[in-house]
């Protein structure tokens, strides 16, 4: 648990100005990434993916596909990078470690009782372990959504650093805040700090199991949190808005605001993640655009 | 060189943005006055009546929530549309006892009546709001607020002058609405719907059935999703039946009698007759210099 | 795995050129005045040189109007007036403006980019912002032709005659729309000139005025300096002038028409106050000012360009404002990433840099971004000035550039006093998260637009103009129909 830093009253977070940030937001939108800059920006983002497949139907064959796919995106185009990781259930572990071996791509693994986190600690604290022993290098876990309707703030803010304290110096931790079901953009500010002081790496949007998933006004909050952290204490958090995301233009505007709020230093997949599973194709094919001069076609790339 | 054989139009109903015929499968046929059929009208049934509610309800979140500039556009964007199609709905007036004469006024009429309520749905919120300088520290306004699904039971006599004279106001002002068309002449009223089609109108803020009004009428007059009745052909029995219904969800029942022809409808008061009035209160803290000093 | 501290790994990501394209643009060489429909010589036969501020190039040239050319222009309107205007069915009249709104925005590109090379605004600000609410406020004042007698209880408006009007260059086209539309709905006809400096989007206009068919003379357009102004004003035939510019000049309108009967309003210049809480929600403050005072690089009479920022968050906002000015781009208006363009003229641009000298000399504490800047034209760095007393000169005098003056408040009544002790009352903000201070402040804040939590926001629905010297009467909205009427 943290206890080198002043913990804020999460009850007094900062203020959010909901047609401030959509206005904040929009003007990040109406950047044009044009040539040079998309290039090194689509391949960026092609580096930052979290490749995902988290379903009840999932099996060893399905998840050796996708892994295979994390680490041949498109051999047509030569010098292309990986994605940054593959994010499994926890019982996919093992399997998704030994495909993607030596390739440098990281396994992220979701745990306790993902998506709905509505489970005791303790099998919230099995489901880490195991995903922990199986290998996995990351942790996406799920925050208690009921106890901060019901203003449990340091209850949240407990279960997030005993979860942090399992994973040690293995995995990198990332919260999930839910974004769509922890109310407006103030709770949004709010869930992100407390994630933030209880000792993410990452803080996460979504689980990308219900309707409601990342936005920019949504992650131009979380990114204001993160920027404060930094002003604070001179430490960096990474973000990761998962879901919606199924287009190179939304995801070029994603890393222009990334950039005009915390920098460039923050423009790599080691603080930055996308949670997405078909956004990748259509980054290829705005590649193979770039490279070939002609728009594409689906039937030229593949469908793992 | 043989005649060339013509497609005969297929006049269907108007919900939900698309034109699907009547459930029940029913057809009348009206007669012009030269005992000449009209064609094989859709004989509207409670179900379509019903699917048109839910339809208006639908559509009328997002449309309420438009901008009044958004909702002008569209209104004049209607005008276009008609204005371009002036000769179809000449040919289908004349078919319905106009004279040609006749005919290109009411069409005329129409476009710039359109026209004229396009221009009112940006103002009449500045016309009919206010602050009010209540006696405590309170900031204190009153504004409008669109009453949600109105029915509008068109004018008999009119095929096309009736129906938009009072369906532009209703939803200039933020209201969806289900409109029965006249019994007699509905040919106007289903081509209109094409207009309302091709004019970036989102589906379901309008509805267009065509029937028998003594059908319907208490359906109109009973549904208990509909907030407000809009009726405007002056028979005692019918507003009469149409108000006793509608007090178990206390309708706001309107009847207009206007003659089409002037300018009489052209008022921003038919809006206000379909909106609700909201008035919010706010503490105004009293600190710092006084308001006199420069 | 510890928490790391920054990282040397550096990505370093700039974002290419994205140039708008200009080559759809039609643009003649040399632009006559718009005189009863038809474009005419001058009588001087004299012409000068409009420039692109981010080139210092020429792109074509004016008509350099004289007093005859503005008696011809007076004479039409007048003609206009008597024999067609007046007595046209106002739905009739409406439907002209109708077809000048629509009209605008199907050629809104074109307008956007020529507005942008003639003026220096970014394309991003003339595409999004000038060009479509200069044609939503030609729609507005459309609607309101035929519906004059619902806005006045009592009264039966009458139009005026004719009407002289004077627009200035940061807003161009959108200025052209804000004085034609009411004027036109309310039956009047108009002699405009715009500004020397950006004439070229009312050309435009002109060029579209005649497609949408409106009649001869209905709208004239005189081009040329202040002395064509001058001349507009003292005309007989003008019944009613409106200005907006500099307060300098509206006095002298004032002075130039005070023994005659003419109907005057003038939006002139200001020194808003922007004032910021310490429960503000920081970060859309932050946004608030800098949209406030670099929006349009400060050519805005309503520029927030007085910051008071509560003392208990003073470090704070300052770092983020900081910041955040560190990522406007300064550069091309025509490439569409650009935040901040060009200084619309040299002469503007030797004023703004006079007051960043004088602001050093006065020891004021100086920030300026590190952002590159174009090599050629006129462009000048975002700038702040810190350590700023109420007496000092750049916190009293319009700078009308990208410069804001921050100083500090504790109290409510201090910053209330402070915002209100200046000559001007165009426009001011407030941020806070508090609704009942909201409400104190925009009740006691001597100005006739006050944002709160917001900034910088314009609609045709939303009355605008100032308090004391900022000028008086309103334009937008329903209180912007009186000026351009007579009541019996």
């Amino acid at each position: 648990m943290k206890n080198s830093i002043q913990i804020p009253d999460f009850s007094r977070s900062p203020k959010v100005d909901q047609v401030g940030i959509i206005e904040r937001a929009s003007r990040f939108q109406t950047r044009s990434i044009k040539n040079e800059s998309k290039i090194q920006a689509l391949e960026m983002v092609l580096n930052m993916i979290d490749l995902t497949t988290l379903e009840g139907k999932d099996t060893i064959e399905k998840v050796n596909q996708m892994c295979y796919k994390a680490q041949h995106l498109h051999d047509d185009y030569p010098g292309l990078p990986t994605v940054a990781a593959v994010c499994v259930y926890p019982a996919m572990v093992a399997t998704a470690k030994a495909a993607v071996k030596g390739s440098g791509v990281k396994v992220a693994s979701v745990s306790t009782a993902f998506p709905s986190g509505q489970s005791p600690f303790s099998t919230k604290a099995d489901d880490t372990k195991f995903a922990l022993d199986q290998g996995a290098d990351e942790i996406d876990m799920v925050i208690s959504r009921g106890k901060y309707h019901q203003g449990e703030y340091n209850f949240v803010f407990d279960e997030i650093a005993k979860i942090k304290e399992l994973c040690g110096n293995q995995a990198r931790l990332k919260v999930i805040l839910e974004t769509g079901e922890i109310g407006t953009l103030d709770d949004v500010r709010r869930a992100s700090d407390i994630a933030i002081y209880a000792g993410a790496d990452f803080i996460k949007t979504s689980t990308g199991k219900i309707g409601s998933a990342a936005s920019i006004p949504v992650t131009l909050t979380m990114l204001y949190a993160i920027k404060d952290y930094y002003l604070k204490t001179g430490t960096m958090i990474g973000m990761k808005p998962a879901g919606g995301i199924s287009t190179s233009k939304l995801a070029i505007h994603y890393l222009v605001m990334v950039k005009e709020i915390l920098g460039n230093a923050w423009l790599s997949n080691k603080w930055f993640r996308f949670g997405a599973s078909s956004l990748a194709n259509d980054v290829l094919l705005q590649l193979e655009k770039q490279r070939t001069g002609v728009y594409q076609s689906k039937d030229y790339i593949s469908i793992d | 060189m043989s005649e060339r054989i013509n497609i005969l139009k297929t006049y269907k109903i108007y919900i939900g943005g698309s034109f699907p015929r009547t459930e029940s499968g029913r057809f009348y046929n009206p007669m012009n006055a030269k005992k000449e059929s009209l064609g094989n009208i859709c004989l509207s049934s409670r179900k379509d009546f019903r699917n048109a509610v839910v339809a208006a309800r639908k559509a009328f979140g997002d449309w309420s929530d438009r901008t009044a500039f958004n909702r002008s556009q569209i209104l004049y964007r209607m005008a276009e549309v008609l204005e371009g199609r002036r000769d179809q709905f000449i040919t289908e007036l004349m078919q319905q006892d106009s004279s040609r004469k006749d005919a290109e006024k009411e069409v005329n009429l129409s476009i710039d009546r359109l026209v004229y309520f396009a221009g009112w749905c940006d103002k009449y919120q500045q016309i009919f709001s206010s602050v009010n300088p209540v006696a405590s520290s309170h900031f204190n306004f009153s504004a409008l607020e669109p009453t949600g699904v109105v029915a509008i039971v068109a004018n008999k006599d009119s095929s096309l002058l009736g129906l938009v004279s009072y369906m532009a106001p209703i939803i200039a002002g933020g209201n969806s609405c289900v409109i029965l068309a006249s019994e007699n002449k509905p040919l106007c009223s289903i081509s209109f719907a094409e207009v309302l089609n091709a004019s970036d109108l989102p589906g379901g803020v309008v509805n267009i059935l065509t029937g028998k009004k003594s059908e319907l009428l208490s359906q109109i007059g009973s549904h208990m999703d509909v907030n407000a009745v809009c009726y405007t052909d002056g028979i005692k029995d019918e507003l009469i039946q149409l108000k006793e219904a509608s007090i178990e969800n206390l309708k706001r029942v309107k009847s207009y009698t206007y003659d089409l022809t002037t300018a009489e409808v052209e008022n921003p008061y038919i809006i206000n007759d379909f909106q609700e009035v909201k008035t919010t209160w706010h503490p105004i803290e009293v600190i710092g210099a006084a308001k006199a000093s420069y | 795995m510890s928490k790391n501290k920054i990282e040397t790994e550096k990505m370093n990501w700039e974002y290419a050129a994205a140039p708008e394209s200009a080559s759809h643009i039609q643009l003649k060489e040399k632009y006559d005045h718009f005189i009863n429909g038809k474009f005419e010589k001058p009588s001087s036969g004299k012409y000068f040189d409009s420039i692109n501020p981010a080139t210092a190039k020429k792109i074509a040239a004016v008509a350099e109007g004289n007093s005859k050319d503005v008696d011809k222009a007076v004479k039409a309107a007048r003609k206009a007036y008597d024999n067609v205007w007046s007595a046209m069915p106002a739905s009739e009249r409406a439907k002209y403006l109708f077809r000048i709104a629509r009209l605008i925005q199907e050629k809104a590109r074109e307008f956007a980019v020529i507005e942008s090379l003639d003026g220096g605004k970014p394309i991003r600000e003339s595409r999004d912002i000038d060009i479509p609410l200069a044609a939503a406020h030609f729609f507005y004042y459309a609607g309101w032709a035929d519906k004059l007698d619902y806005a006045f209880p009592n009264r039966k408006p009458k139009s005026i005659g004719v009407a002289g009007q004077i627009i200035p260059w940061n807003f161009p086209l959108l200025m052209a729309a804000w004085k034609i539309a009411p004027a036109l709905a309310c039956g009047n006809t108009v002699v405009l000139k715009p500004a020397e400096t950006t004439s070229l989007t009312a050309m435009k206009l002109a060029e579209l005025i005649q497609e949408s068919g409106l009649p001869d003379g209905v709208v004239n357009i005189v081009t040329g300096d202040g002395k064509v102004g001058a001349e507009i004003v003292s005309h007989d035939g003008i019944d009613k002038i409106a200005f907006t510019g500099s307060t300098d000049v509206g006095k002298l309108i004032q002075k130039t028409i005070a023994k005659t009967d003419k109907k005057v309003t003038l939006e002139l210049g200001g020194k808003a106050a922007n004032i910021v809480f310490e429960d503000a929600p920081l970060d859309q403050a932050v946004e608030g000012i800098v949209n406030g005072i670099y929006f349009n690089q400060g050519h805005v009479c309503c520029a927030g360009s007085r910051l008071f920022v509560q003392e208990s968050i003073k470090d704070i906002f300052i770092k983020k404002l900081q910041d955040r000015i560190e990522t406007l781009i300064v550069g091309d208006p025509m490439d569409k990433n650009t935040d901040v363009g060009a200084i619309n003229s040299k002469s503007q641009w030797e004023t703004i840099q006079g007051y960043i000298e004088l602001g050093k000399k006065e020891g004021l504490e100086i920030f300026q971004s590190s952002c590159k800047m174009p090599k050629d034209g006129y462009f000048i760095k975002p700038t702040l000035f810190t350590k700023v007393a109420q007496s000092s000169r750049l916190a009293k005098e319009e700078i009308f550039g990208p410069v804001l003056a921050v100083q500090t408040f504790r109290t409510v009544d201090e910053v209330i006093e402070k915002a209100n002790n200046t000559p001007y009352g165009l426009s001011a903000g407030v941020w806070t998260d508090k609704g009942s201070k909201i409400f104190n402040l925009t009740s006691r804040l001597r100005a006739g637009i006050v944002w709160a939590n917001t900034y910088n926001q314009f609609d045709p629905t939303s009355p605008f103009g100032g308090y004391k010297e900022s000028g008086f009467g309103r334009e937008g909205g329903l209180h912007g129909l009186s000026a351009y009427l007579k009541f019996d």
